[in-house]
């Protein structure tokens, strides 16, 4: 009865699959194969705005070159705002606005895509968006319109991003914020921390506002390597020192783990990161660790 | 006489046909009785924890709880469901639930946990739980990547693990294959990695891994009986339909949608939380050989896969305090679909019976009346 029922399923199966085979030759357009590098390209530079990355002093290890074969269709026009090409560029729009504003006690996240329109611009990918964006921390959402334009071609070089938005930056944080900087400012209480979360989510509140600072750090390589590809978050910090206050700037070595979700690789990161209130946050250096592949081997102790 | 018995089945079927809604709702207030069950469900658990908790199970609901090991890991561990639903002479239609495909998303199997304790805690006092209970047998997979679920346990560095942990062949020196990837769906085509050190590398060939051969060689088992098929991942807080092909449709697609939607609105009105609807290629990337495209290609009607929270914040690692609040809406959302399942399939049926004993009765008076 059962060998009944398994050649059956084949039967089905093969049915299927020959139907399929048959079918996705005729209908199937777009870019067949998609080469996603998870190296660093150049930096996003500005140094108009409080945060910022220098334009050089951007070292990697490794560049992994990874074939994602992925059948995408590049939408035009008109977006469904719950469809994931909205959704990717509104992310990156979220990385773009913690680069600008971000800080120990900002840290903003997508909340919803109300609407949004792709078309093609020269050779570049251009975007509009009208978004609700949430800070997480006072839970204070905003209004935002954005646009932006991802370059098109091999050389892999990031999205710009202009956005505007209302209300989202109503949170007064310079109380805390300054107590912050007052607190780790003195040479002789250097902080380090590891695991933030932990594997049950949890940290402590001391270790938050490192936590925060680490997105808002995590955010200038997210925006930097993000494409229509691709959608970042950072998964966790896996450790961060404290170093000596330089020219009044807080310094922290950061070492990032970021979740690309289409590829849903762990991406491990070093940064080297400053904040004052005054001057934001900056990125100085940034390292890609290479992915261990002989880490992998079963523990000796089982479970 | 035999008049009188059909006429008061068809009126009691009738009845049935007619009464909506669910039971009782209960309230999510706790009592105090049930203060340190409450903290169990509140904390993540390691897999002997889940296993002892499986045996408990058991062991204070004999008789409506069992268990059945259906298959083996890479590593030869047992993949253990657990079946529950009041007992019966007659054959019964299912619902299937996996969670922990992918080790690192934890909350998941506490989310099947969490809806294990809650059918049983409430069949006996909802009316529509128990009407679910006589007529479904739920079979439940706490985890299903047993391997993968251990390896993250292990310390801080594997806590990510996502695949099985079967090694890697032909020199790749990466372990384990991404088990929603593995399956017999239009295997390896798209949205996979053909490198065994990729997180999506689906594998030397289709039912490569153990795991997905165990849920495969159940459901094809199972394939007339069961009514719906829900895998239980995380996150981004979606629910999401076959194909995860961009370019083809379930039949059914317009029904998946509409009870996928309508599961959405259920999780919205527990805590507030939007959950987007839509298959794979829509809205997250598209993908092929998962076990929704399998179940839903061998015909089960109504296959899911939900991804619960969050949308990034915390990702994987979704704090404590969150686990009740996310199995609260995840289960609600179950709810929606399963009762959907459950009444399309019983109350069409009685529909159906009922119409045939009314025309069967008239019939019979139209022909007496005619002899007479």
């Amino acid at each position: 009865m059962d060998g009944l029922l398994f050649s059956d399923l084949t039967v089905w199966s093969m049915d299927w699959t020959l139907l399929i085979l048959l079918v996705v030759p005729t209908v199937v357009h777009g870019n067949p194969t998609v080469t996603v590098r998870t190296g660093s390209g150049p930096p996003v530079g500005s140094n108009q705005h409080p945060n910022s990355v220098p334009l050089s002093e951007d070292t990697q290890t490794t560049t992994e070159v990874r074939e994602v074969v992925v059948e995408e269709v590049m939408m035009t026009g008109m977006l469904n705002p719950s469809h994931y090409p909205a959704r990717r560029a509104a992310t990156v729009v979220q990385h773009y606005l913690n680069t600008r504003y971000g800080s120990p006690y900002r840290w903003i996240f997508l909340s919803k895509v109300h609407s949004g329109s792709a078309e093609d611009v020269a050779e570049m990918r251009k975007y509009q968006l009208e978004l609700t964006m949430q800070e997480i921390i006072s839970n204070v959402s905003g209004q935002c319109s954005a646009e932006l334009l991802f370059p098109g071609g091999e050389g892999q070089s990031a999205p710009q991003v202009q956005a505007s938005c209302e209300g989202l930056l109503q949170s007064n944080t310079t109380a805390q914020e300054e107590a912050f900087y007052q607190q780790h400012r003195a040479s002789n209480n250097m902080v380090s921390g590891n695991d933030i979360p932990d594997s049950y989510g949890h940290m402590e509140p001391n270790m938050k506002p490192f936590w925060h600072l680490g997105g808002v750090a995590s955010s200038f390589i997210m925006l930097r390597e993000s494409n229509e590809s691709t959608l970042y978050n950072m998964a966790q910090v896996a450790n961060f020192t404290q170093l000596e206050t330089e020219k009044d700037q807080l310094r922290v070595n950061y070492h990032v783990l970021l979740h690309e979700m289409i590829s849903q690789e762990i991406i491990h990161w070093k940064l080297l990161v400053t904040w004052s209130p005054e001057q934001g946050v900056q990125v100085l250096q940034t390292e890609l660790q290479p992915k261990c592949h002989n880490c992998e081997a079963p523990p000796n102790t089982t479970n | 006489m035999m008049m009188l018995g059909l006429g008061s089945v068809g009126l009691v079927l009738l009845s049935l046909a007619v009464q909506s809604g669910h039971g009782a709702q209960d309230s999510a207030v706790w009592s105090r009785e049930e203060t340190t069950e409450r903290n169990y469900y509140t904390r993540y658990h390691n897999m002997s924890e889940i296993t002892a908790w499986m045996e408990q199970m058991k062991r204070e609901n004999p008789d409506v709880v069992s268990s059945m090991v259906y298959g083996q890991t890479y590593e030869r561990r047992n993949i253990t469901l657990l079946k529950i639903g009041l007992s019966s002479t007659v054959r019964k239609k299912a619902i299937w639930m996996d969670c922990g495909i992918h080790a690192r998303e934890w909350i998941a199997p506490a989310f099947c946990q969490y809806f294990v304790r809650e059918i049983l805690r409430t069949y006996k006092t909802d009316t529509k739980v128990n009407e679910m209970m006589k007529n479904l047998d739920f079979y439940i997979t706490p985890v299903l990547n047993v391997d993968g679920y251990i390896y993250s346990w292990h310390n801080e560095s594997t806590r990510l693990w996502r695949k099985s942990r079967s090694p890697g062949t032909g020199g790749c020196t990466c372990y384990g294959t991404d088990l929603n990837r593995n399956f017999y769906a239009n295997w390896g085509m798209v949205g996979v990695s053909t490198d065994c050190c990729s997180e999506t590398y689906c594998g030397t060939k289709a039912l490569s891994e153990s795991e997905a051969w165990a849920v495969t060689d159940m459901l094809g088992k199972m394939r007339e009986d069961i009514l719906a098929f829900l895998t239980i991942h995380s996150y981004s807080q979606l629910i999401l339909v076959p194909y995860g092909h961009p370019n083809i449709s379930a039949p059914n697609y317009d029904e998946l949608m509409e009870v996928g939607l309508g599961a959405a609105m259920a999780i919205k009105a527990v805590h507030g939380m939007d959950y987007t609807v839509g298959t794979s290629p829509d809205i997250l990337y598209p993908f092929l050989g998962s076990s929704q495209d399998f179940a839903r290609l061998i015909g089960i009607p109504l296959s899911f896969t939900f991804e619960l929270r969050d949308k990034g914040e915390h990702g994987f690692e979704l704090p404590e305090d969150q686990i009740q609040p996310t199995c609260e809406e995840a289960y609600a959302g179950a709810q929606h679909i399963i009762t959907y399942t459950h009444d399309k399939a019983f109350y069409s049926y009685a529909a159906t019976v009922t119409a045939t004993l009314w025309t069967t009765l008239l019939a019979a008076w139209v022909s007496s009346a005619i002899l007479l």
